[in-house]
């Protein structure tokens, strides 16, 4: 795997340079929300303000300490994202009258408080190839969660994804995601010759041997069983596509991803023809703006009121505060790209995806900077998950591809996504200072658990 | 229009700018990094960086002076010298190579001397007492370099600037 070369310079001045502005977005975000909704800049305004320029400095301060040389742009790029966020739930609150608003900003604490202690107690990202397959009995566990009578919350918008404890509901999916990519990374870097290497070759494919298929399996499993029992296609396709990008990147052999596609395609038609749930989706895609559809439940009409809604918006947008993004039934959390693209217009749309891409791309940087391949297969496969989210959240609003409830990475509500989000960008955050930090503190001898290759 | 919905118009704009200027700030922040474009040679440092840390450049390696004749230096034909231009050159007993070598073990078409990049390879022909680089036998093209002896048959030659 290739390797860059790059001065050694922390550049944290630049980091907090981009933080001002980035807070500066969030704030004014929501100085026009209240401004165009007639509200008055009373203390909570302030308040705010100071919370989200509080906990990001910690963040900041953090990296100063633990991770000198980490990626400048991350964190003011999360920071921007996740402020623009709040002060869309916070617009949609003051109209619809619910307290989403606030529980977003009780667990934008929670998830940067997560992400500081990840930044101060995880010293390097490598001592977590030793917990490969305890990672992956997690992330068993915690797909089974939801499951489980007692604490399931039951089906929650046609799907059984949440957790109940006592006052809190979580979504255990989220941090199998994670989990799930720290175990695909641990594998991979240490079977990756062997899985290279061994198998019988069909013309230009490589056929993998057919227990090197296991991790594939495993993937296929924990996808199928997610979209069988959980009936939760977002993260079904979310978790397969992450083992696949990840196989492809390990290996850069062709033939996984045929394979995959090939199994995708399989389970997708099955799903299609037994799951009820899965043919209304694909149908009320296809014949979205048919009022048959629109009317019916569960139909076509929140994707159908989210494409007027970012009509309505145009180029430029109607302005924060002053389109009604709110008649878009989950107007904050699964269709917030509808009401970003109605209020801010395509422009502001457009920055929001430019800011998702330059996010993706530096976490795809550190990956090719870093010196160990779990490390590089790690933040491909995080940064990935990030980039498949966007493409299925914002493809399933702007009706390109069925709309799946995927959460947008830090502009939806939903405590457990960002508190999974901002793990991640702690984590592609110490893999960028593993990456642009000086070679002689980081030249240690790694890969030594790399197992022979055989003669075969 | 009143003042109030002016300085809205106004910030509904200015918000819209501002999420640009953060786009194109973090662009900016990382423009160093972009700089992929050269082989090999990933973000090479600029002439800033280079007078902060000089350690980052690279020497250049010491130019080589080019081969520009080839010298018989043992063998019947001693003394001969061949100007060399950019054009391969043949050696051995045949009457069309480039340099007749008018020595017994030497094969008809011997060996070639061809010039590829700034350095001149030698690949034997299949002969049949071989063609020895600096003392060992050649059995794949190798590059000559300056005053290493190439041995065909009794024949000694060199390449000098």
């Amino acid at each position: 795997m290739s390797q860059l070369m790059t001065v050694a310079k922390p550049r944290r001045n630049i980091e907090l340079l981009l933080l001002v502005l980035a807070l500066g977005m969030g704030v004014m975000a929501n100085a026009l929300v209240n401004l165009n909704l007639g509200r008055t800049f009373d203390n909570d305004f302030y308040t705010q303000a100071a919370v989200l320029a509080g906990l990001s400095l910690a963040v900041h301060v953090t990296l100063r300490f633990r991770a000198k040389y980490a990626d400048p742009v991350i964190l003011p790029v999360t920071v921007a994202l996740n402020g623009l966020g709040l002060a869309v739930i916070h617009r949609l609150d003051i109209v619809t009258g619910d307290t989403a608003g606030q529980r977003q900003w009780l667990w934008t604490g929670l998830a940067v408080a997560a992400a500081v202690s990840v930044l101060w107690l995880l010293k390097d990202h490598r001592v977590l190839r030793r917990y490969t397959y305890i990672s992956l009995a997690l992330s068993a566990f915690l797909l089974i969660l939801p499951l489980v009578p007692g604490i399931s919350a039951g089906d929650v918008n046609g799907a059984t994804v949440w957790i109940k404890l006592g006052p809190f509901s979580f979504q255990p999916g989220e941090i199998a995601k994670i989990t799930l990519a720290i175990f695909f990374a641990g594998y991979l870097s240490s079977n990756r010759d062997l899985i290279l290497l061994a198998g019988k070759r069909l013309g230009r494919l490589q056929l993998p041997r057919i227990r090197d298929l296991g991790p594939m399996i495993v993937a296929w499993i924990a996808s199928v069983g997610v979209l069988v029992f959980q009936h939760d296609l977002g993260t079904s396709i979310l978790f397969f596509g992450l083992f696949m990008v990840m196989i492809y990147v390990a290996t850069s052999r062709i033939s996984w991803v045929f394979i995959g596609l090939v199994l995708m395609a399989v389970g997708g038609y099955a799903a299609y023809s037994i799951f009820p749930h899965v043919t209304r989706r694909i149908d009320t895609w296809i014949h979205a703006l048919d009022p048959q559809y629109i009317g019916a439940n569960g139909g076509s009409f929140q994707v159908v009121e989210g494409l007027f809604g970012m009509a309505n918006g145009g180029l430029l947008g109607t302005g924060l505060g002053e389109g009604s993004p709110d008649s878009v039934p989950l107007a904050n959390s699964d269709m917030i790209i509808a009401s970003i693209g109605e209020e801010l217009g395509l422009v502001g749309l457009f920055a929001v995806v430019c800011l998702y891409a330059l996010l993706i791309g530096r976490g795809f940087r550190a990956a090719l900077g870093t010196r160990d391949s779990f490390g590089k297969l790690l933040a491909v496969g995080l940064s990935f998950a990030f980039a498949l989210q966007c493409f299925v959240i914002i493809g399933g609003v702007t009706r390109l591809i069925p709309l799946t409830g995927l959460t947008t990475p830090f502009l939806a509500a939903g405590g457990s996504s960002l508190l999974a989000n901002w793990i991640i960008v702690a984590l592609l955050l110490k893999i960028s200072n593993a990456a642009r930090r000086p070679a002689e503190s980081a030249a240690k001898p790694d890969d030594q658990s790399r197992k022979e290759v055989p003669a075969s | 229009m009143n003042d109030l919905s002016l300085t809205v118009t106004i910030l509904r704009f200015g918000f819209l700018i501002l999420m640009w200027v953060m786009v194109f700030s973090v662009v900016a922040a990382m423009r160093r990094d972009l700089v992929i474009g050269r082989k090999a040679k990933v973000g090479a440092p600029t002439a800033r960086q280079a007078r902060r840390h000089p350690e980052l450049v690279e020497q250049p390696a010491p130019a080589k002076a080019q081969a520009r004749e080839l010298v018989v230096t043992e063998g019947p034909l001693t003394g001969t010298t061949l100007e060399l231009s950019g054009t391969p050159i043949l050696l051995g007993r045949a009457q069309e190579a480039t340099l007749v070598l008018e020595d017994d073990y030497a094969s008809g078409r011997h060996a070639r001397l061809f010039p590829q990049g700034t350095r001149w390879f030698i690949e034997d022909l299949g002969s049949t007492n071989g063609t020895y680089l600096g003392g060992t036998q050649l059995t794949r093209a190798l590059p000559v370099e300056l005053g290493v002896p190439v041995r065909i048959g009794k024949t000694v030659i060199e390449l000098r600037p």
